[in-house]
């Protein structure tokens, strides 16, 4: 579909992921306006039903944004978080849906480029599987009515 | 004597003792049994019929067994725990005596995971040890295991199966002992490849004086090739083949292999025919039947005493 | 604890493909320990059966609600307000907790959302193994504390069997053959004598093989 814009949700770590967001920003790197940030203290704070709610809600795509391994600052949150995601990605799976739609991503708080860069190739990623599948029975929904 | 059983007999005479096995077929042929009893009748004073082995569907131990006596020859009745409750297994028994079969070994049987039916349910409402007891209780009290009289009850001489090479070690004679003491007239080891170890196992037996209480017959199977030798060190569980086993099998070429596995069963029989408790020696040649009278009269065994 | 595992998504989705208003229930105790039916795992499988229903342009209408306990009348009663606005019943307790609103609420379909497994023991976060079978007539003071039963794939009483290779079960090399842990603890206690004792064939009426088992206890009943 030519016209579709993804919405995607991206929760990021405030140590890291969040801080290479800004650092983006404050170096004039741009990234996607598709992509919605969310920051959370540590990725560890996400649980598997927010992703799942963001995906109820109409997220096309998501990303778990966090410090490298081995150095999240609370010790093992983004390994937790890793653990979270690739559970949903199983319930995809089952759900029959592309779990190339949520993916767990690892970047230090200097990397602004490595920021845009991920958002940039997540969004084009999510361009090409399409909107999320809630959507497209909805608009078939509207098509018949129009019809 | 406790029974009819011309194992008993012999084992009382002061001879080695000499059994083989069939394994019985997977379908309904008789006349199979038959062939392969035929292979080894004037080798062997009694054969084990198995009951299916590796947990793979067979024909019944005691039909083959009846099929066997019928030949006019003396099959073991190898009963294992997995398949029966104790209402079938003592009903088995009280039915395998009344048609000539007077010898049987009590064993627990391979996990049905490893068979063709998986998911059945092992039954192993007694153990290979609760079953000796059984049958002894069936023999000797004349009573079921339950505690009712039994109206003529079976006499059966009755056998166990050792491992001497299964770990723990140390607990290997001790459960040898608790065997005997359940009653286990005889035992038939796995087969011995690890000699020195077997050596040892025999030592630590007749330390407690175990030799004098019961009748061991050490298991012995030719390998037909090295692979073999590989397959039964590494797959097969309780098994021990040491290393220059399969060195001096690989070290024949393939067509000498066959040859050189007898000879390693041979030399060990004689090796073992010096070693205090062993009482004769259980032959397992599975799908080589034909090679048991040959490796019965090179060690020296044939012909068979007459009892 | 009694464990359980979450049924296949689709499975369930083929359960409550026909009713439009489901409640969803799940229990604050075992299937809570072992994360497969406590009030996150409703919350996820009520989100997932959502999703489902959403990429179908249907409307199913889940409530969700966790009760203490599924296998006990009292805390099921509270149900009672909630069952006239839904057309079935997805539980995602053990099955004694399934049973227990399948009965109390006889004019409702109750479906299970999770495969109970075993009676065990948490090993490791995340791990749990089998402990207990419930035969009815525990004798772990003479078998070191391990049972027999429960552990052993044959549940041999005399054992190990011939098969044990590296102390392990011949069903499998991760699997503990269970004699010879017996057999180390024992020694351990000094209670090597113990293994000598044959332990005679076991009645099996305690642990089932009698019919469905029950306790009463009379000094409780009010």
């Amino acid at each position: 579909m030519e016209n579709f814009e993804p919405e995607i949700v991206a929760f990021c770590c405030h140590y890291c992921a969040y801080t290479a967001a800004d650092m983006a920003g404050s170096k004039r790197i741009s990234y996607p306006a598709n992509v919605k940030i969310i920051r959370v203290p540590c990725t560890g704070k996400v649980d598997a039903i927010h992703i799942m709610k963001a995906f109820e809600k109409g997220a096309d795509g998501i990303y778990v944004a966090g410090c490298l391994e081995g150095d999240c600052h609370f010790k093992n949150g983004n390994t937790r978080a890793k653990h979270r995601v690739q559970k949903v990605q199983m319930v995809l799976k089952d759900l029959g849906w592309e779990t190339e739609r949520l993916e767990m991503i690892n970047m230090s708080a200097g990397m602004g480029e490595r920021f845009a860069i991920t958002a940039l190739e997540f969004t084009k990623k999510i361009k090409q599987l399409g909107p999320s599948p809630i959507k497209i029975t909805n608009t078939e929904k509207h098509q018949q009515a129009a019809d | 004597m406790k029974t009819e059983s011309k194992l008993e007999k012999v084992l009382a005479s002061g001879a080695l003792a000499v059994t083989s096995e069939v394994g019985p077929p997977r379908g309904a042929l008789p006349e199979k049994v038959r062939q392969k009893a035929s292979l080894i009748k004037n080798h062997v004073d009694a054969i084990n019929v198995t009951d299916n082995q590796t947990a793979m569907v067979r024909m019944s131990s005691w039909a083959a067994g009846v099929i066997i006596k019928q030949m006019g020859l003396d099959p073991i009745l190898q009963m294992v725990t997995r398949d029966r409750n104790r209402l079938a297994m003592q009903s088995d028994i009280i039915g395998a005596y009344s048609l000539g079969i007077n010898t049987m070994m009590c064993l627990s049987g391979d996990h049905a995971k490893f068979g063709d039916h998986p998911m059945a349910k092992g039954v192993f409402d007694l153990d290979s040890i609760q079953l000796v007891q059984t049958v002894k209780k069936m023999r000797d009290e004349g009573k079921f295991q339950g505690g009712a009289d039994i109206d003529t009850p079976p006499k059966m001489f009755i056998g166990a199966a050792a491992n001497p090479f299964a770990d723990p070690f140390e607990l290997r004679v001790m459960r040898l002992a608790k065997k005997i003491k359940a009653g286990a007239d005889f035992i038939q080891t796995q087969c011995i490849f690890n000699l020195d170890k077997f050596e040892r196992y025999m030592e630590m037996m007749c330390d407690r004086g175990l030799d004098e209480q019961v009748h061991l017959l050490a298991g012995i199977t030719p390998m037909k090739s090295a692979g073999m030798a590989r397959y039964m060190k590494n797959k097969v569980p309780g098994m021990d083949v040491p290393d220059d086993v399969i060195k001096r099998m690989a070290g024949v070429s393939k067509e000498e292999q066959p040859e050189e596995g007898i000879r390693i069963a041979v030399e060990s029989i004689e090796r073992l025919k010096q070693v205090k408790g062993v009482h004769g020696f259980h032959i397992m040649a599975i799908e080589w039947e034909e090679k048991v009278p040959q490796i019965v009269e090179k060690a020296g065994l044939f012909p068979r005493p007459v009892v | 604890m009694i464990t359980a595992e979450q049924k296949p998504l689709q499975e369930i989705i083929e359960y409550i493909s026909p009713y439009d208003r489901i409640l969803l229930v799940g229990c604050n105790e075992c299937v809570t320990v072992c994360a497969a039916g406590g009030r996150k795992e409703v919350g996820l499988l009520a989100s997932a059966l959502h999703l489902n229903c959403l990429k179908q342009g249907r409307t199913v209408d889940i409530k969700e609600i966790t009760l203490e306990r599924q296998c006990d009348p009292e805390y099921v009663e509270e149900l009672v307000s909630k069952i006239d606005s839904a057309d079935a019943i997805l539980s995602m307790a053990c099955g004694c907790g399934v049973q227990t609103i399948a009965e109390r609420y006889k004019e409702k379909p109750v479906f299970p959302a999770v495969n109970t497994k075993f009676m065990g023991a948490s090993v490791s976060q995340g791990i749990w193994e089998e402990r207990c079978q419930g035969c009815g007539n525990c004798l772990l003071g003479i078998t070191g504390g391990i049972c027999p039963v429960a552990r052993c794939s044959k549940h041999l009483l005399n054992g190990p069997c011939g098969g044990t290779s590296n102390s392990m079960c011949e069903i499998a090399p991760d699997v503990n053959c269970a004699w010879c842990l017996i057999w180390e603890r024992l020694k351990t206690l000094g209670m090597e004598k113990q293994y000598e004792e044959i332990m005679e064939a076991k009645d099996w009426r305690p642990a089932g093989g009698g019919g469905p088992r029950k306790i009463v206890r009379e000094d409780l009943s009010l």
